[in-house]
């Protein structure tokens, strides 16, 4: 067990650790796609890829003022500039490099179809009415984000033997970092106790077909996901890649602690 | 430089709506490979800012334009046919004051 | 070959103030130098993205990393609106495109400096930006109506770079001493590739007098300088940073400031293409076009297959 994996008692502390936990994903998400600014295959898809980065950040940005709001600590921008690796609660998936195109894109559908399925259910379940209207708010743009990466899903699979060769290699590639998207744990369960989260399980089955239609229909092989699953990194035991994210994300903001920036 | 095939996507004409109720207007054009495409690229552009609640998307080659040519044929004889315009008639003076 | 008749009448039209539309009869130059600027400026708000886009991923604040990411998204997109007015004029975009990244089409050269720290940002915004508007807003009028419209929607957009850039320069200036001093370096920097944005002065610039006489353009580059100088040398007093000219002195007779010798030996060397980042901005974008063909390719062959399935299923 690691030295930062403390378990949430009350409501208040479980609904903190959900929220840090989808902003951090949010935040290492964002900033991956927007490192595609001024690089995109075309100049349409570098203002989509923007979207979804602005997107990305503005979910992050509001779940985290809400955290901030019921620890009492200053702002947002405390937990995405003032904590170390191994204290952020992402996913793996998201903090790997960004890859070319098919990558990025493997990865967005992946994770919006999670995000979809998950916002759905938390909506209909949670009792915290400022934590629902925000997933609500958040929802409508997970759909499209969804309907973006999906449609070039088809196009790559289906579209020129390189592309078709490039899509396959993405998901390949990815697949042992989807594991991590079905994971429960302690943390999990107090929050699901306490309707602020819930049993991921009960969309497995959804996720599973919307993504397995989908790959199929873009002339694809769904990957073996009897292999090795990555895990652990909810709770900071990251891959090599976050230290260098956060080293470029928070250098700024931490040389020079008593300036504004605001 | 890469000059095999013209990977150029087709041009299409975007038009939005406004408001509820309002006409469509013509937004400016994006590329894009087919038409769910040009919609999203439609949507990425041109309704950054909440500028419209409905896109239309049109391949730019299937739009009919009028042409310079055509302007006094088309536009002119309407210049002269007032009764076309309510200015044209007069109302009762009783009836102008309670407007 | 354009006869005298047809000449005569299209100046005709410019003089009346009417704007000309892409299918009306134009002067084969017309098109020509309307295709160079238009271009241009479209080139340059693509290679734009780059400088600040150096900076998205270290941006301070989240806030201020939304408002840097929207607006190098609101850069692609006023790109797309140029390069998409200048095709009415019956050129692909990839053409276009290809002419600047293999060929000898200009962009603007204040792309060409590097952005080396956070204050950078703020000062592109205040007065890389505030020149671009100054320039817009007269372009906003231009006769042909495509760029007119074009640049109309630019402008509105745009406002909020210049005040976003500015607004962040001012709480450096009122912030801590490493604040004031990156902020200072800055505009240090900066301050004359600016003023050479506006182009060679009224005396060695061929292209203006035939621009302003088909209402292209409406004010010589001297004037647009001298307007937004003055302007500046007002805004810098608000937030207390120097402007790095000794020369600045108010003409009380004339009303407006007057500066010292731009630098234009570093201005046509950095046109040549001998900048600080000249070469590393067009390897940028050549990679970006290049790495991007098999995606543009493989969405063309989808719609092609698509299609196909469709007319057979029919």
């Amino acid at each position: 067990m690691s030295t930062l994996d403390t378990i949430p008692k009350t409501k208040k502390e479980a609904l903190v650790e959900i929220l840090l936990r989808l902003a951090d994903d949010r935040i290492v998400h964002g900033h991956r796609l927007s490192e595609w600014a001024g690089h995109g295959p075309e100049l349409e898809e570098d203002l989509a890829l923007a979207n979804v980065a602005l997107d990305m950040i503005g979910h992050a940005s509001s779940l985290y003022s809400y955290a901030a709001e019921l620890e009492g600590k200053e702002d947002e921008d405390h937990y995405a500039y003032f904590r170390d690796d191994i204290e952020f609660k992402n996913i793996a998936m998201l903090e790997l490099p960004r890859g070319d195109f098919a990558f990025t894109i493997a990865r967005q559908f992946l994770f919006s179809a999670f995000s979809y399925f998950l916002y759905e259910k938390l909506i209909e379940t949670t009792d915290d009415e400022q934590f629902k209207g925000m997933l609500s708010k958040h929802l409508k743009e997970i759909k499209y984000h969804l309907r973006h990466s999906r449609e070039w899903v088809l196009r790559l699979g289906d579209g020129t033997e390189e592309s078709h060769k490039r899509m396959q290699e993405a998901f390949n590639e990815i697949w042992m970092y989807t594991g991590e998207l079905f994971d429960l744990d302690d943390a999990d369960q107090v929050a699901i106790e306490h309707k602020v989260y819930v049993d991921v399980s009960t969309f497995h089955d959804q996720w599973k077909n919307l993504v397995h239609e989908t790959i199929e229909e873009g002339t694809l092989t769904v990957p073996d996901s009897e292999q090795y699953m990555f895990s652990g990194a909810r709770k900071g035991r990251h891959t090599e890649h976050l230290g260098r994210l956060l080293a470029e994300m928070q250098f700024l903001r931490r040389s020079y602690p008593d300036a504004t920036w605001k | 430089m890469s000059d095999q095939t013209n990977t150029e996507w087709p041009l299409w004409e975007v038009f939005y709506q406004p408001k509820d109720g309002k006409p469509f207007e013509h937004a400016g054009s994006v590329h894009a490979p087919d038409s769910e495409m040009a919609l999203q690229n439609a949507r990425d552009t041109y309704a950054r800012r909440n500028e419209g609640i409905s896109l239309w998307v049109v391949p730019s080659d299937q739009i009919v334009a009028s042409t310079p040519e055509d302007v006094g044929p088309f536009f002119d004889p309407a210049n002269d046919k007032a009764y076309r315009h309510p200015q044209f008639y007069s109302v009762p003076r009783a009836v102008k004051k309670r407007k | 070959m354009d006869t005298q008749q047809q000449l005569d009448q299209f100046q005709e039209r410019i003089d009346n103030g009417e704007k000309i539309e892409p299918k009306d009869w134009m002067p084969e130059r017309y098109r020509k130098q309307l295709i160079r600027i238009m271009s241009q400026h479209a080139h340059s708000e693509i290679v734009g993205m780059l400088p600040e886009g150096n900076w998205i991923t270290r941006a301070p604040s989240l806030k201020r990393k939304m408002v840097l990411l929207a607006k190098v998204q609101d850069e692609a997109g006023h790109g797309l609106y140029l390069y998409s007015a200048t095709e009415t004029l019956g050129i692909e975009r990839r053409e276009l495109v290809e002419g600047y990244i293999y060929g000898n089409a200009k962009y603007s050269s204040i792309f060409n400096y590097p952005t080396l720290t956070y204050a950078d940002i703020c000062v592109i915004g205040w007065l890389v930006d505030g020149a671009a508007i100054v320039n817009q807003t007269m372009l906003a009028k231009s006769s042909y109506g495509p760029y007119a419209r074009a640049n109309l929607r630019i402008c509105k957009e745009e406002s909020f770079h210049k005040k976003q850039g500015y607004e962040m320069l001012a709480k450096m200036m009122e912030g801590t001493e490493a604040q004031q001093k990156m902020a200072q370096d800055a505009v240090n920097r900066w301050w004359w590739p600016t003023l050479m944005m506006f182009g060679p002065n009224d005396s060695d610039s061929p292209n203006s007098a035939e621009l302003i006489k088909w209402g292209v353009k409406s004010k010589t580059n001297d004037e647009l300088r001298q307007h937004f100088v003055d302007r500046m040398v007002m805004e810098a007093e608000a937030i207390n940073v120097e402007l790095p000219d000794p020369d600045l002195t108010y003409n009380e007779e004339t009303g407006h400031w007057e500066f010292g010798e731009i630098p234009w030996d570093e201005f046509w060397s950095v046109v040549k293409g001998d900048g600080p980042m000249n070469r590393e901005r067009i390897k940028a974008r050549q990679k970006a076009y290049e790495s991007g063909e098999w995606v543009r390719e493989a969405a063309m062959e989808y719609a092609r297959k698509k299609k196909l399935r469709k007319e057979k299923a029919s």
